[in-house]
């Protein structure tokens, strides 16, 4: 179903935007045009539009009513900040068609129990949320909805069943409350009252472990960041306390009273929850995201409460706002500034927050980082005179706030400031931030700023940083990005390989092959020599030195250069790096010539993997080595560890994609030459290959599983690592004496939750190698408890 | 007709953009920082003065994912680099030549006729200088 409805110059679809296969007609495109429209600004009032459109519709029913009925449930799942004109729109429509509203909600019914089976469930929760609307529409009696919820709550009983499965279902329940609590109070006082408390006690005895690790900030003041189901909970207690009263959902078929109230109501079918199974995937926890209240905007409309449900609700749809039009950012932008109740709530701060929300939600953002960048953009561009400040004052609150920040949210604040000031011509009020420059470096807020400054130049040049920032903040400006070569000058010629150094750089330069730089290198002593390593090729680190600096040295002007470089010599790489300490060494000679560069280290690292000069597991080992001890902390260093993860994660997924479609292809084959069809005579000339597809299947199959058993040695290379780092650290403070918590314990804690929050679906296959080899109960409870926190994850 | 189609099915499937009002002083490092947040990238080919050989205001940037470059349409197109509002268009795919500038002083098209002053591409057109 299209929902582009405006001609977008940031079109990021096919030329073609009609569908090729068969062309629907006219009336159909009509109907769904319609229906899809309405609610948007018009000339008409809502209320005529939509008995317009329930007239038109009945007038179709006869013909198009399957049709009608498809495009009515796909509005009900994917435009839920439009719920209420829908659900208005069905009970119109049931007052004049009884059946058709019977129809509608076994259809409903159907699709959420599809829906729950693909664990589709952020979309079931706004079925179950139609659903309860529908209510208020006359067109399902609240006794049945009332069932319904006592199907799910008791969801709550079942053994053996993961928490986030019970969450779920209480999610789904707790949820609807603000749209139908006050019908389904008002007819079935005695079974809510029931209902409401199973819920506290389930939310009473539920685990919450995991909370911790989805916390953007480890501080609850100002504002304490809640599980979100604690937080509805609350909210829903308070609503109750207000005798269900809700002001800011509007209603729309609380105009058409008179008609609804004659319609016919129908009974929900009784709905038994899906039961668990192993695909069963829910969706994980959260934790609800704050960061303003009544008080950041004295002089505008006061901000609803973070326990009320009124805040619920505008969160909810703001976020479905997002959802919806998440790939076209104009109107996005303009459908927040659209969302209605403008002059009764600060609206910029609720959409400043929600943004800020996604961005930082962990374990990731529901969508790619870079489009809530380009969306407050959009936002500044349509409300020029005030949207600016509210941004400028989050960003001032979230940088106070950084001593008690998540890393991988810091990590995320980073990105997203030096890009948006890179669009706004790297203004800012530096100055107000000088209380950082007497502070350790290490510390959260000069540490961001450095970060800040280093990503702004890699978006435009050195010089431009140092001009934008005062005079003070030089300490914190980043290095000239400048290449070091260590056989660069006459003094260093006393330096071992200086003389083959200089050979090379004159062999390279006319365009030797890689044979002449391998002769030439032939004559490099190995200072190793005397270790009798048993192997054929011995690792001579000498000659990977002065091959690696002088190359690099040479290509030095641009990426592609070096690039060219890496390929052209790519034989003597591979074989100066052929052992594991030889890929190691190759790592710190790029470091040693581009530690002023960290970009240009970061993609050449890329490049290597790519071309397997070095692989994963060399870089996990560079990245913990003591030679980057140093820069341990940096953000470069874990922006190119996850690049490399991310990488090996692909490739897996690569070669697993190559051998399902040459099993495929195999089956194709067979199922061909089973059948007594011989009209496809195309085919019929690939049937020979039958025996090397077979090979190839047995090829690929030890690929993958090669592939796979290299992820995971991955990943145990890396924790590792963390174990004897972080182990290391607490054992020197506690027979010190000292605090454990200094800024580089908190980052490095905090990077370890990272990998398991980043890569967690992957993670989750070891968990059984984890906890016997890794994670044991003889651990530091301080490291353990990272890894328990993620088992809770999904427990 | 059939050109056209199959120049049309090429940009469907493209993970090439072009990238246009870019200023001279842009460096390939500055183009992959911006294009990288959109995903991976395979290649950044500059464009280029004919005559020169220096980078005349427009580039390719070639991702792995045809998903990473719709992201990049989606998000970096119209924004602003070095100052000023880029933009991204599908490319049919880098072929040798294409990375020269056509106009007849050697640089982009757009660059020989323009009345403006524009100090990243140059100062005035061609033809008014």
């Amino acid at each position: 179903m299209s929902r582009r409805r405006h001609s977008d110059d940031s079109d990021a679809g096919q030329p073609h935007k009609r569908r090729r296969t068969s062309e629907p007609s006219e009336i159909e495109e009509r109907l769904e045009s319609l229906i899809c429209r309405v609610g948007e600004k018009s000339n008409s009032s809502l209320e005529s539009n939509l008995e317009g459109l329930a007239g038109v519709l009945e007038a179709d029913l006869p013909n198009y009513k399957s049709k009608i009925l498809r495009i009515l449930c796909t509005v009900a799942r994917l435009l839920p900040e439009k719920l209420t004109v829908y659900t208005t729109l069905v009970g119109l429509l049931n007052a004049r068609n009884y059946n058709f509203g019977g129809e509608f909600v076994e259809a409903m019914i159907r699709q959420l129990k599809e829906c729950l089976k693909v664990n589709m469930y952020n979309e079931a929760v706004h079925l179950v949320r139609f659903l309860s609307d529908l209510v208020n529409c006359h067109v399902i009696a609240a006794p049945s909805m009332v069932a319904m919820f006592e199907n799910f709550v008791s969801v709550t009983q079942e053994e053996d069943v993961p928490q986030v499965r019970c969450d779920w279902y209480m999610f789904a329940f707790l949820s609807s409350l603000p749209w139908v609590g006050k019908e389904l109070y008002e007819k079935k006082d005695a079974e809510m009252d029931r209902l409401l408390s199973q819920t506290e006690s389930y939310l009473k005895r539920r685990q919450k472990i995991h909370v911790p690790m989805l916390q953007v900030w480890t501080a609850d003041k100002p504002h304490p960041q809640e599980e979100y189901l604690d937080c509805l909970w609350s909210q829903i207690q308070k609503l109750k306390k207000d005798r269900w009263q809700e002001r800011h959902i509007l209603r729309p078929y609380l105009a058409f009273d008179s008609v609804l109230c004659e319609a016919l109501q129908h009974n929900l079918p009784p709905f038994t929850p899906p039961p668990h199974t192993e695909d069963s995937v829910y969706p994980m926890p959260r934790v609800i995201f704050r960061m303003f209240d009544y008080t950041d905007d004295p002089e505008g409309p006061v901000m609803p409460g973070s326990h009320s449900v009124e805040r619920f609700v505008i969160e909810e749809n703001l976020h479905c706002i997002i959802k919806s039009h998440w790939k076209e950012r104009k109107t996005c932008a303009a459908q927040l500034l659209s969302y209605p109740g403008n002059n009764k709530i600060p609206l910029n701060y609720h959409i400043v927050e929600v943004i800020f929300a996604e961005l930082f939600q962990l374990p990731s953002p529901p969508h790619i980082e870079v489009m809530y960048t380009t969306l407050l953009i959009e936002l500044c561009k349509l409300q020029p005179g005030s949207l600016p400040q509210v941004l400028a004052q989050a960003t001032e609150m979230l940088y106070m706030r950084l001593d008690t920040m998540n890393t991988t949210c810091v990590d995320r604040f980073i990105n997203w400031f030096s890009h948006h000031l890179s669009n706004f011509q790297f203004r800012w009020s530096w100055e107000d931030w000088s209380d950082c420059l007497t502070q350790d470096l290490e510390k959260p807020k000069p540490k961001f700023v450095r970060e800040v400054l280093e990503k702004c130049m890699r978006l435009s040049y050195h010089q431009r940083i140092i001009d934008i920032v005062p005079a003070s903040f030089s300490v914190l400006s980043p290095a000239n990005p400048v290449c070091i070569y260590k056989y660069g000058d006459e003094s260093n010629r006393s330096l071992p390989g200086y003389t083959v150094a200089l050979c090379l750089t004159i062999a390279i330069k006319n365009k030797a092959s890689n044979d002449e730089i391998f002769s030439i290198l032939k004559d490099v002593p190995n200072p190793n020599q005397d270790d009798d390593d048993g192997e054929g090729f011995s690792f001579n680190p000498l000659k990977i030195e002065v091959f690696v600096q002088t190359l690099l040295h040479l290509a030095a002007k641009s990426f592609s250069h070096s690039f060219s470089a890496l390929a052209k010599f790519h034989e003597v790489f591979k074989t100066l790096a052929e052992s594991d300490e030889g890929k190691l060494h190759v790592l710190r000679v790029v470091y040693e010539v581009w530690k002023n560069h960290p970009q240009m280290i970061a993609v050449l690292v890329d490049k290597m993997i790519r071309t397997q000069i070095v692989d994963c597991a060399a870089v996990a080992n560079w990245i913990f080595s003591s030679e980057l001890a140093h820069d341990f902390t940096r953000f470069y260093i874990w922006e190119i560890l996850h690049s490399t993860i991310r990488k090996m994660n692909k490739h897996v997924l690569k070669i697993h994609k190559e051998l399902e479609e040459t099993k495929a292809r195999l089956a194709r084959q067979h199922k061909r030459r089973d059948s007594d069809d011989d009209d496809d005579d195309d085919d019929r000339s690939t049937d020979r290959e039958d025996g090397p597809l077979e090979e190839q299947i047995e090829r690929l199959q030890e690929k993958v599983e090669s592939a796979q058993s290299e992820q995971k040695n991955l990943f145990l290379v890396i924790f590792q690592r963390f174990i004897m780092l972080l182990t290391e650290h607490l054992v020197r403070c506690e027979t010190g004496g000292i605090d454990v918590f200094t800024p580089w314990y908190k980052s490095c804690i905090e990077r370890l939750q990272q990998i398991f929050l980043q890569h967690h679906q992957i993670i989750q296959q070891y968990m059984v190698t984890l906890e016997n080899l890794l994670f044991t109960a003889e651990l530091d409870h301080h490291i353990l408890a990272v890894f328990q926190q993620f088992c809770a994850l999904q427990a | 007709q059939g050109t056209r189609y199959d120049q049309e099915r090429l940009l469907r499937k493209s993970c090439t953009l072009y990238v246009g009002n870019l200023s001279f002083y842009t460096t390939e490092e500055q183009i992959h920082e911006l294009f990288s947040k959109s995903g991976d990238i395979k290649k950044v080919i500059m464009g280029l003065d004919k005559v020169k050989k220096t980078a005349c205001g427009f580039c390719f940037v070639e991702y792995y994912a045809r998903g990473d470059a719709e992201n990049a349409m989606r998000y970096i197109n119209g924004t602003r680099l070095d100052d000023r509002i880029i933009r991204t268009d599908w490319d049919a795919g880098f072929k040798e030549g294409r990375q020269y500038g056509r106009g007849r002083s050697g640089g982009q098209v757009r660059d020989e006729y323009r009345q403006d002053y524009d100090a990243g591409r140059g100062g005035y057109g061609k033809t008014v200088q």
